[in-house]
């Protein structure tokens, strides 16, 4: 029998750590000498109460929801994939050769194009790291890691010495042509009425991410190979009982995560920059874990949290913009959300357990 | 009780600035942050200069990542931040796209071209200020080996290294220039230990005098070459005071004037192309009590001849962004 309730493991829990990481960060504010109230007051308008504001949020967000499905699959088969920043990066320059040597007649084609590029790029840096762990059983979490290094430094020489135009300073591509042009928010609410701030980034690739939770969450709960996934990361000695390969349900994950982290480039690479930058991802590979670990690896979940750091995101930069709280401070406040919600998950779950089993006792 | 202070005084200078009218200018400081010891910091340097003497406020942020370049961009141009200042050539893709939209916004980006008609492009004759430093160089030196450590491998440090490198051949014509950079990307930037490692690697290949045009970097150089007994040269900042009596001259870009002045000049500025040379005063090297022993009277009146004669066009030093190659050295 479950120690607490299911509505107090998804919804009580991450509210109270919230809370705590609230609590913790206005102190923090107080400490500095400015006005915690007023700093939040500041992030809620800033990234909730324009469609300016929601332009960037559900921007951030989008890139969130991408690496913490990302890092969700592969949970759920137990493993850690920490290397979303890396197969982010990999799947960037997959989506941005896609959209720079293929001439794309209309916008939806490279999307097509671009998201494949993207996912086969990123799948393709989360493969050797699998391969190792599941011939070889090198630690996921070590090669993953490492593995986020070699990307930077690919991404790094391929930047420099092959695509950036002759002449640019910035280690960037040029830009993407006319026609890979994602629709925004704004241009695709427009037609119906709707307006929308024409300075968000948040593009078409959000609706993308939606539908793949969809996606996930009927893969991962409604097919043979979700089934397979969620046995193998119970217990590895009874999916191999059962007749399910550990070799190809490592791969398989793997795979999928990658994938996942790199088509996460469609929204940061080819709706928003439209250009590859050397930092493109800019920890989007990282934020993906707590996403997951506060999402529970739900996707549902993993789309409530991926809202939430777009919102501390965005209500970041505000605080940046509009007061002198300097930008390691606004790191903190991230940074103790993160803490709370993702490593000091038992730190609230087990006080909250004795509650309801004191609770269940006094009922019975 | 002093926090409940403070935090009121917070919130009362908050309110105060929310009211105050927002014709204010505004900065944007690149990824390496306010305080680098070099270029963005001679931007706020400038900055507060404005706000010292006119007593008015500006607007900064320094930014997180590369999508608050477009946003930070218009986000202060909507709210009416009028000018608005960027410092670092990265903001020229985002500039691009958003000038356009706020026709009555004056921009400037400083050390890159942005055409645009309400936009001011800064950018510095580097190579001329450098020519003045690499004279000093050669003449300082007694080894006839003189070292140049970049930053990040870009062609606007080649242009540094290039005016060096010409500087010291008009010195002494049997010199030998070493020149390293310390990477490729921008963490090469703020790589204190690399720039370090650089300066040993150029002393044991006999180099006496070494010149950092290496942003962060650059304080490694500086403290190296100090502890080793070499001679160094600084950039962007006077930087003769880290070491003093260790450091021969600094090159100085004068951000900090080009932010002045656009202050200064706010809503009503001219725009388009804006080159700071020696011809006025927006590069130069700098003399000051911690160089005047090391500086000798022949070598800056070598040192000033020359000025005079690059301010007035006699003299002309070969810049490397022309023609991507360089005629007193090879990369």
């Amino acid at each position: 029998m479950d120690k607490m309730p299911k509505w107090a493991d998804v919804v009580l829990i991450p509210l109270i750590s919230l809370i705590l990481a609230a609590a913790i960060s206005a102190l923090v504010i107080l400490a500095i000498g400015e006005d915690p109230v007023e700093a939040v007051k500041l992030m809620v308008d800033g990234a909730l109460g324009s469609t300016y504001g929601w332009g960037y949020t559900l921007y951030y967000a989008t890139n969130f929801l991408f690496t913490g499905l990302a890092v969700s699959v592969a949970f759920h088969a137990r493993m850690f994939n920490i290397g979303g920043e890396g197969q982010a990066m990999l799947g960037g320059l997959g989506a941005a050769l896609v959209c720079l040597y293929i001439p794309w007649p209309h916008w939806t084609m490279a999307l097509l194009g671009a998201s494949l590029g993207a996912a086969i790029f990123g799948a393709a840096w989360a493969a050797i790291p699998a391969y190792l762990q599941a011939k070889r059983g090198s630690h996921i979490v070590i090669t993953t890691i490492m593995f986020n290094f070699i990307a930077a430094a690919v991404l790094n020489y391929v930047l420099v010495n092959l695509l950036r135009p002759k002449g640019s300073m910035d280690p960037a591509t040029a830009r993407f042509s006319e026609t890979v042009h994602l629709p925004t928010l704004h241009e695709m609410l427009a037609p119906l009425g709707i307006a929308f701030n024409k300075a968000g980034p948040a593009n078409v690739s959000f609706l993308v991410a939606i539908a793949a939770c969809v996606a996930i969450w009927l893969l991962i709960w409604h097919t043979k190979l979700g089934f397979e996934i969620r046995a193998f990361g119970k217990s590895e000695q009874g999916a191999l009982y059962a007749g399910i390969s550990p070799f190809k349900i490592t791969m398989i994950a793997m795979l999928i995560s990658g994938g996942l982290a790199g088509m996460m480039a469609i929204n940061n690479v080819m709706g928003e920059a439209e250009r590859l930058v050397l930092n493109a991802t800019e920890g989007a590979g990282f934020i993906g874990i707590a996403v997951a670990l506060m999402g529970r690896s739900h996707p549902f979940g993993v789309f409530l949290s991926a809202i939430l750091f777009g919102f501390l995101y965005q209500g970041g930069a505000e605080l940046a913009l509009w007061t002198k709280i300097p930008r390691e401070m606004i790191v903190v406040i991230q940074a103790l959300v993160i803490l709370f919600t993702g490593a000091l998950d038992n730190m609230v779950r087990m006080p909250l357990e004795k509650i309801f089993i004191a609770l269940r006792r006094v009922k019975a | 009780m002093t926090l409940m202070k403070s935090l009121m005084g917070a919130a009362a200078s908050l309110a105060l600035t929310a009211g105050a009218a927002l014709a204010e200018p505004a900065l944007i400081f690149d990824l390496g942050g306010k305080f680098d010891k070099s270029f963005n910091e001679a931007a706020f340097g400038g900055a507060q200069r404005w706000a010292e003497e006119t007593g008015e406020t500006f607007r900064e942020i320094e930014l997180q990542s590369e999508a608050q370049r477009e946003q930070a961009l218009r986000r202060f141009a909507e709210v009416g931040a009028n000018p608005i200042v960027m410092a670092g050539f990265a903001f020229a893709d985002a500039l691009g796209q958003v000038a356009a939209d706020y026709p009555d916004t004056k921009f400037v980006i400083i050390d890159m071209v942005v055409d645009a008609p309400n936009v001011r492009s800064v950018v510095f004759n580097e190579h001329e200020g450098s020519y003045l430093v690499g004279m000093m160089a050669a003449q300082a030196s007694k080894s006839g080996t003189v070292g140049f450590i970049g930053g990040m491998d870009i062609p606007l440090i080649r242009k540094f290294a290039c005016g060096y490198a010409q500087g010291v051949m008009a010195s002494n014509p049997d010199a030998k220039v070493i020149a390293n950079m310390t990477g490729t990307t921008p963490a090469a930037w703020n790589d204190p230990v690399k720039g370090s490692e650089l300066t040993k690697a150029q002393i044991s290949q006999g180099a006496d005098v070494i010149y950092a045009a290496a942003g962060g970097t650059g304080v490694g150089v500086l403290q190296t070459a100090a502890d080793e007994g070499i001679l160094s040269i600084g950039v962007d900042s006077n930087q003769n005071h880290l070491h003093p009596g260790k450091v021969l001259t600094s090159m100085m870009k004068r951000v900090d004037n080009a932010v002045f002045s656009a202050f200064t000049d706010g809503v009503d500025m001219e725009t388009g192309f804006n080159v700071m040379g020696l011809a006025n005063g927006g590069v130069g090297y700098a003399l000051d009590d911690n160089n005047a022993s090391l500086v000798s009277a022949d070598m800056q009146a070598s040192v000033d001849a020359a000025s005079a004669k690059i301010a007035s066009g006699e003299l002309v030093v070969h810049d490397y962004m022309s023609d991507d190659s360089c005629p007193a050295l090879n990369f």
